[in-house]
Parts: C-alpha cells; sequence; structure tokens
C-alpha cells in the first residue's frame, strides 16, 4: 500500500536524529510535529523568530503574539527563545539548522527543488522563506504527492517550474517511495506498495541503482 | 526621541513618495494605529517595504485599499486574507518586488549597519536571482544584494521608556529590531510607555538610538 499522508509524516519525524534543530515548511510538513518522539530534544524553529515551538495553541489559549510562519497560533515549550526576523535567517542561512522539511512541486533528481510558483501566468509569486531554508538548511528533506493529480511525476530530471534551490535537496518523501538525491542523480531508498521495476516504468528519470532495503 | 501624544503625530510629515518600512508578519506586530493615522495623514505614492501584503481589512491592508501604495516591497504577498492586494495587483494597480526572507531582512540589517552590498547564497539560479551578479567565493555562489533603506520605519513594539528604549514580545519581534535600523525616522506603536529606568537595560532589544517617536496605543 501507498502511504498516508499522516504514515509520510511518521516516517520523516523517525528519521530525524534526536536533539535536531528542525524546521517545518508550512503545509504537510506541519504534520511531522506530530508524530515527534517525547524525549527525543528535537527543537523545531520557525523563520518568523523563534526556536522552542510547541503545538498549536488551543483556541482559548490563542495569543496573537504567538504564532509559526503560516500564522497559526502556537504554544512556546520550555527553554524557547525569540529572536528577530534577520537574526532567523541568518542562523538559517549560517548552517546552524540541521534539517528543514518542504513541500514540493517539482524535484530534479539532483536535488533542484520547485516549491514556490506554479508558473501559471495569472498566478500572484510569493516566496517567502522558501528559498533561504532550501540554500540554508544543512539537509533538506521534501515531502510531496509523488504524481500530481493529473498523474504526471514530480520527481523529474529537469524541473519546468521556476526553481526555488540549485541540488539543495537531500532526500524526498513521497507516498510511494523515497528517494536519495545528489550530484549523480536520484536512488530509491524504499518503496510502498510498488515494485522497484514499476516504479521506474511509471518515472520519466534515471535511477541510480541502489541495495533494496524495504519492497512492499 | 519624542513620546507623542497622538498617533497622528507619530506620522506627522510623511512626504508623498516616501519608502516605508512596516513591520509585522502577517497580524503580529503590525502596526495598525500608525497606519491608520497614516492613512488620515495622506501620503501618497508610497513605497511599502512589508513582509506581507496586508491581511484582512485592517493595518497595512486598508492603506492598500485607500490607493496610497505605488509599490510593495514584500516576501509573500499571496495569503488567505490577501484579497486587498490581490485584487490590486490582478488590476496592475500596484507594483510588486517579491524578495526571499531572509534577503529581506538582511537588506534593511545592511542599510541600518552600514553594508553597501553583501554576497548572499539565496535565490542563486532562480528567477530572483535575474539580472544580479553572481560571485563564485570558496566554490559557492552567491547573489550580490544591496540594501532597503527607508525613509520612515512604522514598528509596533510592547513596550516603550521615555529614551526609545523598545521591547518586544514573543514573535511580534519579528522585522521591528532590523526596521528600526534601516530609516531616517523610526516610530514605534506601543502598549505603555514607562519611564525612564523601569525597563532593564539587559532585556532591552531596540535602543533608544533607532528610535525617534513612540506612542501608546
Amino acid at each position: 500500500m501507498s502511504l498516508s499522508n499522516d504514515e509520510l509524516a511518521a516516517l520523516v519525524a523517525s528519521d530525524i536524529p534526536d536533539g535536531s534543530f528542525v524546521n517545518l515548511g508550512i503545509g504537510q510538513p506541519t504534520a511531522v510535529a506530530d508524530h515527534l518522539r517525547q524525549g527525543s530534544g528535537v527543537v523545531l524553529h520557525t523563520e518568523n523568530g523563534m526556536l522552542g515551538m510547541g503545538p498549536a495553541a488551543p483556541d482559548d489559549r490563542a495569543d496573537p503574539d504567538l504564532i509559526n510562519a503560516g500564522k497559526i497560533a502556537v504554544t512556546e515549550l520550555p527553554g524557547a527563545a525569540y529572536f528577530h526576523h534577520a537574526d532567523s535567517f541568518a542562523m538559517m542561512r549560517g548552517g546552524h539548522l540541521d534539517i528543514c522539511v518542504l513541500g514540493a512541486f517539482q524535484v530534479s533528481a539532483t536535488g533542484d527543488l520547485a516549491n514556490w510558483h506554479t508558473g501559471a501566468d495569472d498566478a500572484i509569486p510569493a516566496v517567502g522563506g522558501a528559498m533561504d531554508l532550501a540554500t540554508g538548511a544543512k539537509r533538506v528533506l521534501v515531502m510531496m504527492s509523488l504524481f500530481t493529480k493529473g498523474g504526471s511525476p514530480k520527481l523529474v530530471t529537469d524541473c519546468t517550474l521556476p526553481l526555488t534551490g540549485l541540488a539543495c535537496v537531500d532526500r524526498v518523501y513521497t507516498d510511494h517511495a523515497v528517494f536519495d538525491l545528489g550530484p549523480d542523480g536520484a536512488s530509491i531508498k524504499e518503496t510502498f506498495g510498488i515494485g522497484h521495476d514499476e516504479l521506474a516504468d511509471r518515472l520519466d528519470v534515471a535511477l541510480r541503482p541502489r541495495e533494496r532495503k524495504s519492497d512492499a | 526621541m519624542i513620546v507623542c501624544e497622538s498617533t497622528d503625530e507619530a506620522v506627522a510629515g510623511v512626504e508623498d513618495g516616501s519608502t516605508l518600512l512596516i513591520g509585522g508578519f502577517g497580524m503580529a506586530g503590525m502596526p495598525v494605529a500608525l497606519i491608520e493615522a497614516l492613512i488620515r495623514q495622506g501620503a501618497s505614492d508610497l513605497t511599502v517595504v512589508s513582509n506581507n501584503a496586508g491581511n484582512g481589512d485592517t493595518g497595512l491592508a486598508a492603506l492598500l485599499a485607500a490607493g496610497r501604495v505605488r509599490k510593495m516591497v514584500c516576501s509573500f504577498p499571496r495569503q488567505s486574507d490577501s484579497w486587498v492586494f490581490d485584487g490590486l495587483y490582478r488590476d496592475g494597480d500596484i507594483e510588486l518586488e517579491v524578495v526571499p526572507q531572509g534577503n529581506l531582512a538582511e537588506r534593511m540589517r545592511a542599510a541600518g549597519a552600514g553594508i553597501g552590498a553583501f554576497f548572499c547564497p539565496t535565490g542563486v539560479g532562480t528567477p530572483l536571482a535575474e539580472g544580479k551578479e553572481v560571485r563564485e567565493i570558496n566554490g559557492r555562489r552567491y547573489v550580490l544584494e544591496y540594501p532597503i533603506k527607508g525613509d520612515l520605519a512604522l514598528i509596533g513594539a510592547h513596550r516603550a521608556d521615555r529614551a526609545g528604549n523598545l521591547v518586544y514580545r514573543k514573535t511580534a519581534r519579528n522585522f521591528g529590531p532590523v526596521m528600526a535600523t534601516a530609516a531616517t525616522t523610526v516610530a514605534a506603536q506601543v502598549r505603555e510607555v514607562v519611564d525612564i529606568g523601569a525597563i532593564d537595560p539587559e532585556v532591552v532589544i531596540t535602543p533608544g538610538i533607532y528610535v525617534d517617536r513612540v506612542v501608546a496605543a
């Protein structure tokens, strides 16, 4: 079986080393927080100026001064810290943030990322912190469906949509498989309910051979 | 440093064509009362630098709706509640410069710190670096980015003392401290103004040297 969004979030969470400083992008990646093991010591960063972000605030505890990058009211955990925007992005760009998890429209086999612009002529461009995160975090993980609703693969040889960053994605978690990316291209790390050959057939991208770890 | 009696006093003298730095991330830290005063003051043909391009119908969105803004410089204009900006943009009634969020902050930081320009890795190879100088330094490529300086910054803070020292609250700090360094005149809207000595110097985030006008609102 392919993975649900929730199962995928759990898988990403299980791969985050204890004690990491992590930024979870807006949308699907936010769900990773729900699966972090208690006591893991993972510290969540939100680019609007906070380390030690806790879960979303219940309505009766929502504080308009305490929001995440998606502008949702959140909570602070013991040991949290606040800082201004230039510091927040300096810690990202300066290589202090261990991991960011981002959504994507397209990812290339060599790790180029397109996740900020649909390419539509009438779209209002909005980049937010996507380029800064993709460029700055030490390790960039992408969570996405492997295919568009129309069935086109989102892991591609070359991105056709406007780029967010070049050669910046290290690993892609999808509903059908996990891929490791690098200068030599993509390799399958793990598949879910689909054979390697069928997966390769459905993708228009060269896959490097790699040891099979699990093949459901 | 002046402790203003009114928000109107805090925004007096803004000229048409000015560049305004407006604090806030969404509505957190947004100096809504100062923006309302600016709408009354009447300055137009403004360039506004802010992370977003207005939420709902208040604050920055109201300034946009009043037709006072010629150009927005921001990282993330499009949101679920940015209908005012969206309409202006689709009708061709406003210019837009999209800047990666960290570059927006760092370009203002550079303006406030006397930096002429800086090489930044963010955006290399993307449409937002088109036309900009790219240089390879120690094997990595960087884009040349220039400072963003404002004529006036309008920021929201939690508390000020009569010397203009500011403290913020939680994530409402966001762009305030950076914008406070990057404009010729800085006006801060705060929840309360306290006497000199009432803020522990160890917790001051924006020292009063940067602040020209404060108003409780």
